[in-house]
């Protein structure tokens, strides 16, 4: 091959490489693009229709969902008219594409406009006050900051995901050898179905607090005075603070270890009896057993719960505010970010708590990603 | 080192009876195979000893020693899995060493032990591997050194070349052997293939349905089978069986088959223990008939019609599937006796070599007595 023919080739590669990117572009903006039109198209037309209400239901499903597979089949179908080389190239960001596209524009967009919104105080950059990373040194000098620092770091990272961990495995390997599994799983994989903030109700109920003297509805309260103690509002007991966190964290272990042992089960069942056999005959007792056999097998499991309920109490809002509003010294990140942005107005604080929040989870999920891949799940 | 003895065990599952009064002793070191088709019980048989499984009567013995209530740790065995049951998370010194490091052995003994026990298996340079990244018959050696290294009273194996391709099993079943001799420890071996029993064992225990049905030298098994069962299931191509009756006079007794006669011979006159008008299985094995062109010098020759069905060269000798009469059965005949399907043919059978089963008693025993 002569060296102008070569750059030729090259040349030519470098068009196709360019013109193939803007393609793959444009698939990925266009889909999504006439979907939203043609879903619009519909909603005007049933909006403005007089049909009765179940029809228009079931002419809007299958408007959506058809709609927007019609839409897939007729781009594949342009797509694969195009020479094979071409269809290769393009074919999978027919499909890819558009929710790379979406995913862009609802999440990595607004993230970026989030930092930008950070670097400006209250009213934001429509005010045009930047005021650089200044908020970024409020946020770690704050009082209230650091103490919800320190609830998300120490009671929340700390406390709650290892007994969450631990409570989850010790259960999955009980039910294991239990007459009664399938019940006791049941009734511990129940509260998942509950939401953070009902789950925070019942709660409510269970910490209810009467003036001394009167009955105690509250479960707790009503163990406590039976016992010969004193009522306390437990979560808003600010004489063992910081230790009322304590108090939240229950309810997160109560919701979340059901979540724990599910997955920890399927892994322990998964474990081969021969294995375990040979540990015995090996001179191991249960115990050993348990710990030089089953947890390193489970190991992998192991890592991506913990890593999974650390990302969750990272982010831990719900049960917080429904309990006390992040009071009596159990403020968590999420909820000074809400009270800054929603409550207080400060757009440039709130941005910059967001930002703190998201870059803090980061360095869990790719280390949850990566266990992932090891485990070949994607 | 040490003698096993099941006395009267029986393991039942619900309402199974997956081993039934099983009584068999094994001397100190003995290589035993346990033998038998698939859920005969023989694989329970040896859980039980390892203590995997609780029995549900009886007792079984390790020296002199009851273990139906010692836990598998504390029985001094060790035991080798079909599937090899390596720990996925060890490497393969870790893995052999893991017994004795649960033991508190010092360190430097189980360095030396381990790699002693890498040496003879010829799996030095796996040592720092994980099981993942060994084939199937590196796998089955780390299993064996395991087994080894703990140097046990006993050693239990189920079913340890299952898993391995053809080629490697041969070779394996050899090294097996080899390793028995070497170490002088007992050895308990359950396995499905009669091959590997006939090749490995010492003595072999033959078991159908949880019931012991035979244990002997693998010779004595194979030329003295104690009932149809046995006499079937050892020797392949299996030995053939035909319905028959005992007729003629005290001093000339034939096995009448309904389609050719056979003379009873001195020497089997002399072990039959019963005679004249009962219903037998006669059997005989593929190789005791021949070829008419090709028979071997000093036997007792009887000639039966037959015709060929289907004939299977092997190379060194031809199956070949006949017919007499509506009688089925294999002969196993030299080379060179060539024979197509549809020829008639007069076989000839040695009538020294056969058996004789009783028909009508449970479990169709031997009527001979031993030779």
């Amino acid at each position: 091959m002569s060296y102008f023919d070569r750059t030729k080739e090259q040349r030519s590669s470098a068009v196709i490489s360019i013109l193939a990117t803007i393609l793959r572009v444009a698939l990925a903006i266009l889909i999504p693009l006439i979907a939203f039109l043609v879903l619009y198209a519909g909603f005007l037309f049933l909006r403005a229709g007089n049909a009765p209400k179940w029809l228009i239901t079931i002419v809007a499903i299958l408007w959506g969902v058809g709609g927007v597979a019609v839409l897939y089949w007729i781009f594949n179908w342009i797509v694969e008219m195009f020479p094979e080389q071409w269809t290769i190239r393009l074919q999978p960001f027919v499909f890819v594409g558009p929710a790379m596209a979406i995913l862009i524009w609802y999440l990595a967009w607004p993230a970026a406009r989030t930092f930008y919104i950070s670097l400006f105080d209250r009213d934001g950059p429509a005010a045009g006050n930047f005021v650089g990373l200044g908020n970024y040194v409020a946020v770690f000098t704050d009082r209230l900051m650091r103490q919800a620092f320190r609830n998300n770091i120490f009671f929340w990272i700390l406390v709650a995901t290892p007994l969450t961990v631990a409570l989850g495995l010790l259960v999955a390997v009980l039910a294991d050898r239990s007459r009664f599994e399938r019940v006791s799983k049941s009734m511990i994989f129940m509260p998942m179905a509950i939401s953070f903030v009902g789950a925070s109700v019942i709660w409510n109920f269970i910490y209810e607090v009467k003036p001394v003297g009167a009955s105690q509805i509250g479960l707790l309260n009503a163990l406590v005075v039976g016992l010969g103690g004193q009522p306390q509002a437990w979560p808003a007991y600010t004489a063992i603070a910081p230790f009322n966190n304590l108090f939240l964290v229950i309810i997160v272990l109560w919701l979340q270890t059901g979540f724990a042992m599910v997955l920890f089960s399927a892994a322990l069942k998964g474990i081969p009896e021969e294995i375990i056999e040979a540990a015995r005959v090996d001179g191991a007792t249960e115990v050993q057993v348990f710990f030089r056999i089953m947890i390193p097998y489970i190991m992998g499991t192991i890592i991506t719960v913990t890593t999974t309920i650390v990302i969750f109490t990272l982010k831990i809002f719900d049960v917080v505010w429904v309990m006390t509003g992040g009071q009596f010294g159990s403020d968590v990140i999420a909820t000074q970010f809400y009270r800054q942005s929603f409550i207080a107005r400060n757009a440039g604080y709130g941005s910059a708590i967001a930002i703190v929040l998201l870059i803090a989870v980061i360095p869990v999920m790719v280390y949850n990603l990566r266990q992932f891949r090891e485990q070949e799940a994607f | 080192m040490a003698s096993v003895t099941y006395d009267q065990v029986t393991k039942r599952f619900g309402d199974v009876v997956a081993v039934n009064n099983l009584n068999l002793g094994i001397q100190d070191k003995e290589f035993l195979v346990l033998v038998g088709p698939s859920g005969c019980g023989k694989s329970t048989a040896l859980r039980c000893l390892a203590g995997l499984e609780e029995i549900s009567e009886g007792q079984i013995l390790i020296g002199d020693r009851v273990v139906n209530d010692v836990p598998p740790k504390d029985r001094d065995i060790a035991m080798v899995f079909q599937s090899y049951a390596l720990y996925p998370h060890m490497s393969v010194y870790d893995n052999m060493a893991f017994g004795l490091k649960l033991r508190r052995t010092p360190k430097a003994e189980i360095n030396q032990r381990v790699q002693e026990a890498a040496k003879i298996l010829g799996i030095e340079m796996l040592l720092d591997r994980k099981p993942k990244q060994l084939s199937g018959g590196q796998r089955q050696r780390v299993a064996l050194g395991r087994a080894i290294v703990r140097e046990p009273a006993v050693f239990l194996f189920d079913e340890p070349l299952s898993n391995l391709d053809a080629k490697l099993r041969v070779q394996t079943r050899a090294e097996i052997t080899k390793l028995h001799q070497r170490l002088g420890t007992t050895f308990i071996y359950v396995t499905h293939d009669q091959v590997e029993a006939m090749t490995m064992a010492d003595r072999i225990a033959v078991i159908r349905d949880g019931i012991l049905q035979q244990s002997d030298t693998p010779q004595n098994l194979y030329d003295y089978p104690a009932n149809v069962f046995v006499a079937g299931f050892i020797g392949s191509p299996s030995m053939n069986f035909f319905d028959a009756t005992i007729t003629g006079t005290a001093d000339e007794m034939y096995i009448d088959t309904g389609t050719f006669r056979i003379k009873v011979s001195d020497s089997i006159k002399a072990r039959l223990t019963d005679g004249l008008g009962r219903r037998v299985i006669f059997g005989i094995r593929p190789e005791d008939i021949f070829h008419p062109g090709y028979v071997s010098a000093g036997i007792n020759a009887v000639k039966v019609e037959s015709t060929v069905d289907v004939t299977e060269l092997m190379g060194n000798e031809i199956f070949l599937y006949l017919m007499a009469g509506d009688h089925s059965y294999i002969a196993r005949v030299d080379p060179r006796g060539h024979a197509h399907t549809g020829d008639k043919i007069e076989m000839v059978f040695n009538a020294d070599n056969i058996q004789l089963f009783d028909a009508d008693a449970e479990n169709q025993p031997s009527m001979l007595k031993l030779g």
